[in-house]
């Protein structure tokens, strides 16, 4: 077990170098860092003298070193909208999208896996062709666009909730959570439900594909032949195994979560990463951008540690092939 | 055609399973009628699709649609299991009548230990046994099918288990709660000939120290004349021919009965080349009208036309044929 | 010896092997159309292209013809008259153009970005794919493992940093959403090539010693396409939604070319005061294309699959 997660963090430290490598090249080509810092008016000398103090005058080489050493050391720079830390900026906005999607994972799960499992022990019923039906609608729904209907439909028509912000926040740990109040619970409702229809459709697909799969396993079989009760079969036997690709994929959606939040936070106003990622794009906010690439970067390669653990904890032949090899 | 006892642990009356598919209705259990006596042994034997693992299933009442049992009767103790109740049946099911299935690389839960899978069984019959007493009733369990080192193969997987192993751990589940009918459906197929050879000496001493009824569900002939007390050999979802193990085995008297026997190589037929039936194992979807051994039967005639039913040519023996081999001095596979 | 063998007996072909008999192509409908759900889809699919296609043909007005539009006519609802005394069924968007109009336009754009770049991922996916089957060893090993490492990132997010260095237009969002959908059909191909690499016909066109083109597009290929059509269509699908996405966000297409995706973006600004159907159409038109892209999608993967036994 430590030797399979040692290697998996030197596997992710080495995707992290060449991401922040991709990154850097990458968005230099983004705009012109000095459009931003001078003035229309300044003269050429100005150009070269504010050139000169950002370093851009240097071979790639040592700007891309000047640029890693920086991180290492937790500077990525100044937003050029903000003048303060990217860094900081970011982190500031962190707890907010990572509530949004924690809940809304927290959502497709609890909607899901009944579904899933319901539309898979009786497939032929009318109910689960309806569920079926509607998680085909679930994945070929564009998000932003339910995120405006939900806000036409539960704002504007019905004004049962609100459709903007964060609401009143409380602090947890140290992080301004809106989860914790009731104003917060109302405003993060929609927002979570809009994000949690991809995943929620996702996890109904594959919990019925599962149990399908599944129900009919001798070991199912055996199970019912044992006379064990049909609520300790499907409870036990049945989602003890499909737990395992479900939480997987989970856990791999989460950063896909984080992604797409970019879309509900901007429906949505929600004040996350996401919002600010897209406000830099259009800024031409170079720090703030390459901050936020560098953060997803890494919150994916966790994620992908962590699901690896999970997995191995919940299936007991993954352990024993890692002990043998 | 009891054996020992006059008053069978289990009786089948005339049961019929079909399965509705698209293609049409199976009728893969059609009329099967056989008892099973206390402490008996009867080996079912047939070809792959001739109805012996669902008349397994349909005892047990576990066929998965699009299969149903759609008549006759199951009876356990005089008592009928068709219709019975769901929660009656499943207090029967792994208590009363338990079942050992084909694959044991793939009847056990893999995600579950052996503990957990053994000791559940216990408890959804007996919810007020104590989890040690369980634990305690496990182990012994587990030693009486010859498992080594009992305890610390409790805390296992299934994976960390051998084939053989696993299915002596699926035998000492069947066990646990003392069931007086054990259906076991082809226990040795998938496994070595040496296993199957020990698995075979500790079920028939089980059954006999218990006085547990079994039957044997195998396509393997062998397997059944060193264990069973009797026989019944099903084609195309019918019985053909029932009686004593080693009446049938010495004097077989279905022409089907004999193509099997014959196919089976023996000492003698070294060299020479071995027997088959000619054709294939009819499709229940489209049996032929009247016998369903016909078109392979080198006696057949313009009266296997009409379905035959069960006779009793001889005493003690069922035979579903026209023109059944009366004469002893036939040669087997002529 | 030789009288103990016997003839075998000529066995019979049972019935249910006896098949009228059919093209692979007449099979192969007849088995989509089994499905009333994927009929419907394919016929409103159709209906779609289309319209998409003779866009300019059958709208009531040329929304970008600004001598056609007035701006007099905004935001009026659903049904309502024209200053001029013809309807717009769907009502009209914040600068006077008949939605309608707009939609069937937008619909264009929006198929054709999407089919566009579902052709040319497909087909360097395609080609990376099968190179790394064919090839496998070293070059496989990297060519899977930066798909891999691409596909762990979700494509919005890839498609977004794309088009931020890449900036806005037609040709920047599909060469975002080809480099975005590569992996998937490399991955998809070369799976499926793998297959078929290990197969009798392979080893057979290898000892013939024709040419590594040949085998692998005249042998391996063909018979790697059904996963691929099945890839394509969700992929189409897929990127049909992302690009509205991203044009959404305001990093997609520019104003002069409106995609549906951008059609909704801008009657987001006129919902909150009432005027739904300048997002609800265009959504809704969006929806019906992705949905019924998924369900042929979908039947085609149950049609083409052979270990489904249906």
């Amino acid at each position: 077990m430590t030797v399979f997660i040692i290697r998996r963090l030197m596997q992710s430290a080495i995707v992290v170098f060449v991401m922040s490598f991709l990154v850097f090249g990458g968005v230099n080509i983004v705009g012109d860092p000095v459009e931003m810092m001078v003035s229309d008016e300044a003269d050429q000398e100005e150009r070269e003298r504010v050139i000169k103090s950002m370093g851009l005058d240097k071979p790639w080489y040592i700007q891309y070193g000047k640029f890693v050493t920086n991180a290492l050391q937790g500077d990525l720079g100044n937003s050029f909208v903000y003048g303060e830390p990217a860094l900081q900026i970011i982190v500031q906005r962190m707890p907010a999208t990572f509530e949004l999607a924690f809940v809304s994972l927290l959502m497709s799960i609890i909607i899901g896996i009944p579904f899933g499992v319901w539309a898979g022990l009786f497939p032929e019923r009318f109910s689960s062709k309806l569920i079926m039906s509607g998680s085909i609608v679930g994945f070929s729904l564009p998000t932003f666009w339910v995120g405006l209907m939900m806000i036409m439909v539960f704002a504007v028509m019905l004004g049962w909730l609100p459709s903007t912000g964060r609401g009143d926040t409380v602090i947890v740990f140290g992080m301004e959570l809106s989860f914790f109040t009731p104003d917060g619970l109302s405003h993060i409702f929609l927002p979570a439900l809009n994000l949690a229809l991809f995943n929620t459709s996702l996890v109904i697909r594959l919990t019925r594909a599962g149990v399908r799969e599944a129900i009919h396993m001798d070991y199912i079989k055996f199970a019912r032949a044992k006379g064990l009760s049909y609520r300790r079969v499907i409870m036990v036997h049945l989602m003890k195994n499909i737990m395992i690709p479900v939480v997987t994929v989970l856990g791999l959606e989460f950063g896909g979560l984080i992604a797409f939040s970019v879309v509900t936070e901007t429906v949505f106003a929600w004040p996350g990463m996401g919002k600010l990622i897209i406000e830099s794009i259009q800024n031409l906010d170079r720090p703030i951008i390459v901050a936020y690439l560098m953060i997803i970067v890494l919150v994916f390669v966790v994620i992908n540690l962590v699901v690896d653990i999970l997995y191995s904890i919940l299936d007991p032949r993954v352990r024993l092939q890692d002990v043998s090899s | 055609m009891s054996v020992k006892d006059t008053s069978p642990t289990l009786e089948v009356r005339n049961l019929q399973t079909h399965f509705f598919t698209k293609a049409g209705d199976a009728k893969a259990v059609d009329g099967v009628s056989f008892s099973v006596g206390k402490g008996e042994i009867m080996g079912l034997v047939g070809e792959s699709g001739s109805g012996k693992s669902v008349t397994g299933f349909s005892i047990i009442g576990l066929v998965d649609p699009p299969g149903n049992v759609v008549g006759g009767e199951v009876l356990y103790n005089g008592k009928n299991l068709v219709g019975l109740p769901d929660e009656q049946m499943r207090q029967l099911r792994g208590n009363r009548i338990a079942m050992i299935f084909q694959d044991p690389m793939m009847t056990l839960n893999p995600v579950l230990r052996v503990d957990t899978q053994m000791v559940e069984t216990i408890l959804a019959h007996d919810p007020s046994v104590s989890k040690q007493d369980a634990l305690a009733r496990s182990r012994d369990a587990l030693g009486r099918v010859g498992i080594p080192a009992p305890d610390e193969r409790l805390r296992s997987y299934p994976h960390q288990f051998s084939g053989g192993m696993r299915q002596r751990v699926a035998i000492a589940i069947a066990l646990l709660n003392k069931p007086d009918l054990i259906i076991a459906d082809e226990p040795t197929t998938a496994l070595d000939v040496t296993i199957q050879g020990q698995i075979l000496y500790e079920a028939q001493k089980l059954c006999r120290e218990t006085g547990t009824s079994m039957i044997w569900i195998t396509h393997d002939l062998a397997v059944v004349a060193g264990l069973a007390d009797s026989i019944c050999v099903m084609y195309g979802g019918r019985v053909v021919e029932q009686g004593l193990i080693n009446d049938v085995l010495d004097h077989p008297v279905h022409p089907y009965t004999r193509g099997l026997l014959g196919s089976v190589p023996g000492a003698n037929s070294r060299g020479t080349r071995l027997y088959q039936i000619p054709g294939m194992a009819p499709s229940l979807l489209n049996l032929p009208q009247g016998c369903a051994f016909q078109a392979r039967c080198p006696r057949a005639d313009e009266a296997c036309l009409v379905e035959p039913q069960i006779t009793e040519p001889i005493a003690g023996r069922g035979v579903r044929c026209c023109h059944p081999h009366l004469n002893a001095e036939e040669e087997i596979g002529a | 010896m030789s009288e103990n063998i016997q003839n075998p007996t000529p066995i019979e072909a049972p019935e249910e092997f006896v098949v009228t008999l059919q093209t692979p192509f007449q099979r192969f409908c007849l088995d989509f159309f089994e499905s009333r759900v994927a009929s419907a889809a394919f016929v409103v699919l159709v209906g779609i292209l289309f319209i998409a296609i003779c866009a300019p043909l059958i709208s009531p007005q040329n929304p970008y013809d600004l001598s056609q539009v007035s701006i007099l006519d905004a935001k009026m609802a659903p049904g309502s008259q024209s200053f001029d005394g013809w309807t717009f069924y769907l009502g009209t968007d914040g600068a006077g153009r008949d939605l309608m109009s707009a939609m069937f336009y937008g619909l264009r754009i929006s198929l054709g970005v999407g089919v566009m770049s579902g052709m040319i991922a497909m087909c360097i996916g395609a080609a990376i794919g099968l190179a790394a089957a064919y090839f496998g060893g070293r070059i496989d090993a990297i060519i899977m493992r930066i798909v891999d490492i691409q596909l762990s990132f979700p494509a919005i997010l890839v498609a977004l940093i794309l088009l931020a260095v890449l900036g806005k237009g037609v040709d920047k969002i599909i060469i975002a959403l080809v480099i975005v959908q590569w992996a998937y059909y490399a991955r998809t191909i070369r799976a499926s090539a793998l297959v078929e690499r290990n197969k009798e016909y392979v080893e057979a066109a290898t000892c013939l010693a024709l040419s590594h083109n040949r085998i692998v597009f005249k042998h391996l290929f063909p018979n790697c396409l059904p996963p691929l059509i099945v890839v394509v269509t969700i992929q189409t699908a897929h990127a049909i939604s992302l690009e509205a996405t991203l044009s959404f966000l305001g990093v997609g297409l520019p104003i002069s070319e409106p995609s549906l995706g951008l059609l909704i973006a801008n009657g987001f600004d006129y919902m909150l005061s009432g005027y739904f159907w300048i997002s609800f159409f265009p959504g809704i038109a969006l929806l019906i294309t992705i949905v019924s892209i998924n369900l042929v999608g979908d039947q085609l993967r149950d049609v083409l699959n052979p270990r489904l036994d249906r």
